[in-house]
């Protein structure tokens, strides 16, 4: 056997191996099966649905957003997923930011602008807890990266309330989740019912509809740059493979000095 | 250096400060063996990956606050409103992975063709040091941005030291620079992190000066001893090394570009949380490994004992195989074991991934078993058992012989 495409052929089964483990590798070890669902844009190439993105704004503007924050966007972000700057600036201007100190020292409230962080439901962790019985509903700026597959998670979660198994006492201020590590979650169904919002653009709002639209959102809030990202990618690896062939002609061009 | 250069300037600086001619003798006048195959470009690579971590580390400390409050928040805002910041760290991040993916496959090569045998033991050893900084400078590096993995691997790993007898304790608030992982730790970490790439620069300095005396080793394992067996650096490993570095970068910038976060842990997007302790405590892929070999251990001390002779081991690696032949080409017996010694690798770092518990306990403590055995009882037996294949008289000997064969 040769000795370098011996040691290829080693390397390449050792980490097609560590490959084909790698979601146990590096996902937690739950028994929940998370469903896989249709989206456009986890793949190579997929861009994010604008309507989608918008529609999921607004579910998260009026549902998620009486509990969570989304502090790493600011309203001006709004621009990337097709609102105008007069729509943004109408947007911000809904809410009221404690801005200062004036002049005279002292706080004040005034409209947020688009150039303001998203105003967060409570000041404090704290004030945060005394109002959700003593949970903390976390900050969504990043929720589908900081969970195991977690564009799918969240999705299962949004649409995984059910009633407990009859063997499972759920305790007060807690809600049965199937999809839920332990599956007992604090968060009450965000969205019980269909019809919760209603979209301008005429598309019926289901469960699993908004489930779906304002996990899109969450998603490109999470990574911003996804889109650009890849468009990028798609550029910079045409290049390189193009550089790469013609360094190899030359390699070999170079090469065939040596007789 | 009989060089002569043509340029005036360069004639007249080069007389006062023989720069020009230095360089001309380690790039014309160094023989390499022209029989090198791939595996030998792994070296150049790992270098230009430290250069790219240097480089992007530099523009990420420029906006990042290391401040326990601040930390997570300043990497975000990297992310989202720096211009090109993500790309910066994902670099930077990915980076890492890269340069222990090159700097294995570079140590795997070196250990199959014998590149640590005499002359070369010293080569081999600051090789092993820059690996060493290397792990250091990936851990604290890690610990930067403060998410929950960060917090945590930071506490899992520092407490390590709390088992060294006596004075465990007293060391480990030292490190910590008070009673817990705190904002002392990550100012600490974050100077750390800033010099020791610096250090490995240095070393790698030294690394080529002792790789420069007796030049590269090559997959016959044999010196060069005719000058038909070398050619010049450049231009031939030169363009050599620059087709592969095309080839790497589309690789890394696979995941750069479409696959950022999958060699990273989704836990370290959660800001660090000193009350919350996440349900895995995982380190990043490449210290799988050596995380089965400390946890397979059920002493904690045994444990931190033999994970840093895991990587000691590798120091006396050139006094343990007195075979004296370099190649495992030439090594029938050798070949065997080798290959078993790189899938143990990979059986710990599959171990290392999952919690300790069930059949993962037994797996882990027999790829140990072996990994060890492999250092010291294995090679120094072959060394006597073995019977190598005849090697052949010359390098270019070699390569043109099969050829008249066909002929």
């Amino acid at each position: 056997m040769k000795l370098p495409s011996f040691l290829l052929k080693l390397a390449i089964v050792s980490a097609l191996s560590l490959t084909t483990s790698a979601t146990s590798v590096f996902g937690e070890t739950t028994e929940i099966k998370i469903p896989q669902q249709e989206w456009g844009f986890t793949s190579l190439f997929g861009t994010f649905d604008r309507a989608a993105q918008q529609r999921g704004f607004q579910v998260f503007r009026e549902v998620c957003s009486a509990c969570h924050s989304i502090s790493k966007l600011s309203y001006r972000n709004l621009t990337e997923i097709g609102f105008s700057t007069e729509q943004v600036k109408s947007i911000a201007a809904q809410d009221q930011v404690v801005d200062g100190p004036n002049d005279e020292g002292e706080m004040f409230e005034r409209a947020a602008l688009p150039s303001d962080r998203f105003k967060r439901p409570f000041a404090n962790e704290q004030a945060a807890r005394a109002n959700n019985n003593g949970a903390y509903p976390p900050d969504l700026s990043l929720i589908t990266k900081a969970r195991p597959d977690g564009i799918n998670y969240l999705y299962a979660l949004l649409i995984g309330y059910q009633n407990p198994p009859s063997d499972i006492v759920v305790p007060d201020g807690r809600y049965y989740n199937h999809y839920f590590p332990g599956h007992q979650i604090s968060m009450p169904s965000p969205l019980p019912s269909a019809g919760l919002v209603s979209y301008a653009d005429g598309t019926e709002a289901t469960i699993e509809q908004m489930a779906k639209d304002v996990t899109t959102f969450l998603a490109w809030a999470a990574e911003p740059e996804m889109e650009y990202r890849k468009k990028l990618g798609v550029q910079v690896i045409f290049f390189l493979t193009v550089l790469t062939i013609l360094l190899y002609l030359a390699k070999r061009r170079i090469w065939a000095r040596l007789k | 250096m009989s060089v002569v250069f043509k340029n005036r300037l360069v004639r007249w600086i080069d007389h006062r400060m023989p720069i020009f001619s230095s360089l001309h003798h380690e790039m014309y006048e160094y023989p390499v063996p022209r029989n090198l195959n791939y595996l030998w470009n792994f070296g150049f690579l790992a270098g230009l990956m430290l250069i790219i971590m240097i480089v992007t580390g530099i523009v990420l400390a420029m906006h990042y606050t290391p401040n326990t409050t601040m930390a997570f928040e300043s990497v975000e805002r990297i992310m989202r409103d720096v211009n090109y910041g993500w790309i910066i760290r994902y670099i930077h991040m990915n980076g890492a992975s890269m340069f222990f993916i090159l700097v294995y496959i570079h140590i795997f090569r070196g250990m199959y063709y014998g590149s640590y045998k005499a002359p070369r033991e010293i080569l081999w050893m600051l090789g092993v040091v820059i690996f060493f900084l290397m792990i250091v400078t990936a851990f604290i590096g890690y610990v930067l941005p403060w998410g929950q993995m960060s917090y945590w691997g930071a506490t899992v790993i520092t407490n390590l030291f709390s088992a060294i007898p006596w004075v465990g304790e007293d060391i480990v608030t030292w490190l910590w620079g008070g009673f817990s992982v705190d904002n002392p730790t990550l100012n600490r970490f974050f100077a750390l992190h800033y010099l020791l790439p610096f250090v490995i620069l240095g070393v790698v300095f030294l690394h080529v000066i002792a790789l420069h005396r007796f030049g590269s080793n090559n997959p016959l394992g044999i010196d060069m001893k005719r000058p038909q067996d070398s050619i010049s650096f450049h231009p031939y490993y030169t363009i050599k090394d620059a087709f592969t570095i095309g080839l790497f970068l589309i690789f890394f910038c696979y995941f750069i570009f479409f696959n950022p976060n999958y060699l990273g842990h989704p836990d370290n997007y959660i800001p660090a949380d000193p009350l919350v302790t996440p349900a895995h405590i995982v380190p990043e892929w490449y210290f799988l490994p050596f995380y089965a070999i400390l946890r397979a251990i059920p002493s904690k001390l045994g444990g931190v004992l033999l994970m840093g002779g895991a990587i000691a081991i590798l120091f006396v690696l050139p006094w343990l195989d007195r075979s004296p032949v370099r190649s495992g080409r030439f090594r029938p017996m050798f070949k065997w074991f080798f290959a078993l010694f790189v899938i143990n690798c990979f059986v710990l770092g599959y171990c290392g991934a999952n919690p300790p518990e069930g059949h993962f306990i037994l797996i882990s403590r027999i790829a140990t078993a072996y990994y060890f055995a492999y250092f010291i009882v294995i090679l120094p037996l072959l060394s006597v058992l073995e019977k190598p294949k005849p090697l052949p008289a010359s390098i270019s000997e070699s390569i043109y012989q099969p050829k008249n064969h066909l002929e």
